[in-house]
């Protein structure tokens, strides 16, 4: 009888999930799978594929430095949080928090403003007396915007592990005769891998497909994977080589994030900020 | 004594092919205080859940005042529960948590008033109404507890082992309490535990449950004298068990000697279970004694020693204000009335025996914390 | 080690509201390049109320977003309820299946969902313009409701089961004590949940500009069609004011629950 209740009270949402996530990304196969003209089947699309490859390498190697960077300096902000005053602790997660909350597109922009070659940074420098430097439309200039946009993505998650971390197993480290570095390497950090992960992946996801990143702070030849595909959709009218890719995408992710979960195998739903 | 209010009748309940519940027969009497007692896993609580509605038997029937309520779901049974935790709502304030049943009933404010009022005076606890759940203590939580079930005027309450997350000494007072309640209300009390004293001395009826089965019925006298087998014996107090042979009414032999017994009707030469309580047992000199064992381990436990005694290689439990020194020498005297027989079961050769004297002992004395499902 | 830490976070601060400060400055500038400040003036957040073209794309966000939070609250709740009471199998598939529209990227969720759309509207239905208002709608909705989900569940999960058995016991039918006893339980987490979806929603851009129609514009796409364009400079006194308003109303959230731990720590004292 419960058992009943529990699939009425749940089926209509399974439905709508199966509805609106697992059909459209069969739709997204039928695309690939067709020709652009004649709607017939083909593999054309997939074969094609293999001309993308060079875009698809790059947004790998981005997003990883991205998240990687992300990492290194978002670790410390997060740990230093983590040990503030609860009060502290809170008004820090609201500044780390409203960021997310404005426009992504509008804060991009301003990095353009600061980076361009008459932009503020080398206004300053001129002032200064100190050469110009281009620093728009480089692989760095992306990699800042990734890393800019995202660095909450990591922030958050690895601020939530952390500060759950009980104090008396440092403690206990150190009876135990490990010194702070020790503590760090053997304590802390194995038991801030959930966060790492999660926050890892929180970064790479949206960094491996952005496009509007790449559109505005790199050149013309830095095309990413999501520059690509927004353009079949938006510009080059060819949808089903643009699912094709979305495609390879969907599948390069989840191969990402399956490889992450092998390493923090937590269960059911992950670690949400 | 009174009418009969529940009967079950062949109640089976089973889990994913495991049986948890294996033909219970059992009645309720009106005004009773009746414990279900036994060991963690033993069906204590499955019964109490069946009755309460919120788990329906595999087979066999739930009969309340004659009718079947198997079908019948929780919140229209005449029936109310105090919870092994309490589940006291914690997002309501000692007021509303009592008045919650009688608010879901639409009874008018100020008869709601009323009879909240009435009831924090039986538990003791007026002047609390405002105070918020997690600021209250434990004993205090569990007074609100029995409030809000006993408001509804229910003609049964089951309490689901209610005091065990209490401390001894306000288990005690709890123990009184209930009892004072329970009178005072004039209702009938099912009350589940794994805790032998505590049913012992709350109860007018204590059922002994094990591995899904009745073991025995009965006052909690008779149940404590007079136990059916080695199971009993055993999980009721301590019990030296022994193997004997019943060689006719009232005369019974073990360890080689015949004793005279107060007990009748067994088959002649019936293996049986001999059952000598540790506290009835008194020391004499060696020479005077009928049995003469050596001290192996003596516990001082402030009432008493505990004093465990080998007799021809089968050790005994002793419980004597009489201090003997490990080694010494002692010789006992069994009396008639010391003895008990029972029945052979499949319990036999279970209990009763103290070789491993300190981790039996030990763990019967500290399974209090563990809970059932 | 935690002086480091700290000049790291500090910078990292900087770091991360320096464009933001970037765009306020220009907010006040005479001048229409972002680079050059040429005189203050509130000129722009005059216009912004003017010619009102912003505050209906706003408008259109909130219609959106409060939706669709809002439907996505409702019924992720009781799903989770119900997800709740499958047994451990079946709700780990439903699991995955919630988290399908969190792992995969925006992009792809946004073209999968756009596809469907088209592909329904125009191949079985036969319609011109299969994107509209309803398939926003319901894009949003479907990207909201794992944010529900995922933050209702753990609620659930802590919860006393022995809460509803005890409203049963005292004569609440399950609906009763759905309301009564498991909605003020887990509210902490619908909220939470509510306030994601509505934010999520409020400043989703990637899968609205894949999904929405011409016949109603949310404000993130029609930044992202002025960037491609000469930049109107109300744009920065729009999102000044979004952020005073963001800041002001965490600000006062945050106050609050500063409150209601002060209360509660004192009250356990007292």
């Amino acid at each position: 009888m419960k058992k009943n209740k529990s699939l009425l009270l749940s089926g209509p949402y399974i439905a709508w999930m199966v509805i609106f996530t697992l059909i459209p990304l069969c739709v997204v196969l039928f695309y690939a799978l067709t020709d652009v003209d004649t709607g017939a089947f083909s593999f054309g699309n997939i074969e094609n594929l293999v001309l993308y490859l060079p875009a698809f390498w790059r947004s790998i190697l981005y997003s990883v430095v991205s998240a990687l960077i992300c990492l290194v300096i978002g670790y410390p902000v997060a740990y230093y949080m983590a040990h503030c005053r609860p009060t502290a602790q809170r008004f820090l997660y609201m500044l780390v928090m409203l960021p997310m909350c404005m426009s992504f597109l509008l804060r991009t922009l301003a990095w353009v403003g600061l980076l361009q070659d008459t932009g503020i940074i080398n206004n300053f420098l001129e002032m200064l007396g100190l050469p110009r430097l281009s620093l728009i439309r480089t692989p760095g200039a992306v990699i800042l915007g990734m890393v800019y946009n995202y660095l909450p993505y990591m922030i958050l998650p690895l601020y939530a592990i952390i500060v759950k971390i009980d104090n008396r197993l440092i403690e206990a480290a150190e009876d135990l005769g490990c010194n702070s570095i020790q503590v760090f390497a053997r304590v802390v950090l194995p038991l801030s891998m959930p966060g790492i992960l999660s926050g890892v992946t929180m970064v790479f996801v949206p960094a491996v497909s952005t496009f509007y990143i790449s559109n505005k702070l790199g050149s013309t030849d830095i095309v990413l994977i999501g520059d690509i595909i927004e353009r079949q959709f938006k510009q080059g009218d060819n949808a089903n080589m643009g699912a094709a890719l979305s495609l390879l995408l969907m599948v390069l992710v989840f191969v990402c994030t399956g490889i992450m979960n092998r390493f923090g195998s937590d269960e059911e739903g992950g670690v949400l900020v | 004594m009174s009418k009969e209010l529940i009967r079950l009748q062949d109640l089976v309940m089973e889990f994913n092919g495991e049986r948890i519940l294996d033909g219970i027969n059992l009645y309720f009497n009106d005004h009773e205080f009746l414990t279900l007692l036994g060991p963690s896993g033993c069906g204590k609580t499955t019964t109490l859940r069946i009755i309460g509605g919120f788990l329906t038997p595999t087979s066999g029937r739930v009969l309340f005042d004659g009718k079947c309520i198997n079908d019948v779901p929780p919140y229209e049974r005449q029936i109310n529960t105090v919870f092994q935790r309490y589940a006291l709502f914690p997002h309501l304030d000692v007021y509303d948590n009592i008045a919650f049943g009688l608010k879901v009933a639409k009874l008018p404010k100020a008869e709601v008033h009323e009879r909240v009022h009435q009831i924090l005076e039986v538990v003791g606890l007026q002047g609390f109404e405002h105070r918020k759940i997690d600021s209250l203590s434990g004993g205090q939580q569990q007074r609100v507890a029995i409030a809000r079930a006993l408001v509804n005027r229910p003609k049964v309450l089951l309490l689901d082992e209610p005091l065990a997350a209490l401390d001894l000494r306000l288990r005690k007072d709890m123990q009184n309490e209930l009892k004072r309640i329970q009178q005072a209300m004039g209702i009938t009390f099912i009350y589940v535990t794994h805790d032998q004293e505590e049913a012992l001395s709350m109860s007018d009826t204590v059922v002994v449950m094990d591995k899904g089965r009745i073991q025995q019925i009965g006052k909690p006298e008779d149940i404590y004298n007079e136990p059916k087998n080695a199971f009993v014996a055993d999980f009721i107090g301590e019990s030296n068990i022994l193997d004997g042979v019943m060689l006719a009414d009232y005369k019974v032999k073990f360890f080689g000697r015949t004793f005279k017994c107060l007990d009748a009707g067994f088959e002649p030469n019936e293996p049986v279970d001999v059952v000598i309580r540790p506290e009835d047992i008194d020391f004499v000199a060696p020479e005077e004694g009928h049995l003469v064992g050596t001290v192996t381990a003596v516990t001082f436990k402030g009432l008493n020693y505990d004093i465990i005694v080998d007799f021809k290689g089968f050790k005994w439990l002793i419980q004597t204000t009489d201090f003997q020194p490990v080694g010494a020498s002692v010789g006992i005297r069994l009396n008639p009335e010391d003895i008990h027989i029972m029945h052979k079961s499949e319990y036999s050769g279970m209990f009763g025996d103290y070789s491993s004297y300190s981790a039996e002992y030990d763990e019967l004395t500290e399974d209090a914390g563990d809970e059932e499902e | 080690m935690k002086k480091a830490n700290r000049i790291i976070t500090l910078l990292i601060f900087v770091f991360l509201y320096a464009p933001m400060a970037v765009l306020i400055i220009a907010s006040f500038n005479v001048g229409k390049d972002i680079t050059q400040f040429e005189g203050f003036t509130f000129q722009q957040y005059a216009e912004v109320f003017r010619d009102r073209s912003l505050l209906t794309l706003l408008g259109n966000s909130l219609i959106i977003s409060v939706l669709a939070s809002g439907i996505a609250t409702a019924f992720g709740t009781v799903a989770a309820v119900g997800i709740q009471g499958l047994n451990p199998r079946m709700r780990r598939t439903v699991m995955s299946l919630t988290n399908i529209p969190m792992t995969n990227p925006d992009i792809v969720t946004g073209i999968s969902l756009s596809l469907l759309f088209v592909f329904v509207g125009s191949k079985l239905l036969g319609q011109r313009d299969s994107l509209t208002f309803w398939t926003l709608l319901i894009a949003h909705i479907t990207f909201n409701l794992p944010y529900v989900i995922l933050n209702v569940m753990p609620k659930l999960k802590q919860m006393d089961r022995s809460l509803v058995e005890a409203a049963m016991d005292l004569g609440c039918t399950p609906l009763q004590s759905f309301f009564k006893v498991t909605l003020p339980e887990i509210m902490p987490g619908v909220l939470s949940g509510a306030i994601m979806a509505f934010t999520m929603s409020l400043d989703d851009f990637v899968i609205s500009y894949f999904v929405t129609g011409l016949d109603f514009i949310t404000l993130p796409v029609e930044i992202y069609n002025y960037t491609k364009k000469q930049l109107q400079p109300k744009i920065y006194a729009m999102f000044t004011m979004l952020f005073l308003l963001i800041l002001v109303l965490m600000v006062i959230m945050n106050l609050l629950q500063l409150r209601q731990d002060k209360a509660k720590n004192g009250h356990r004292r007292g």
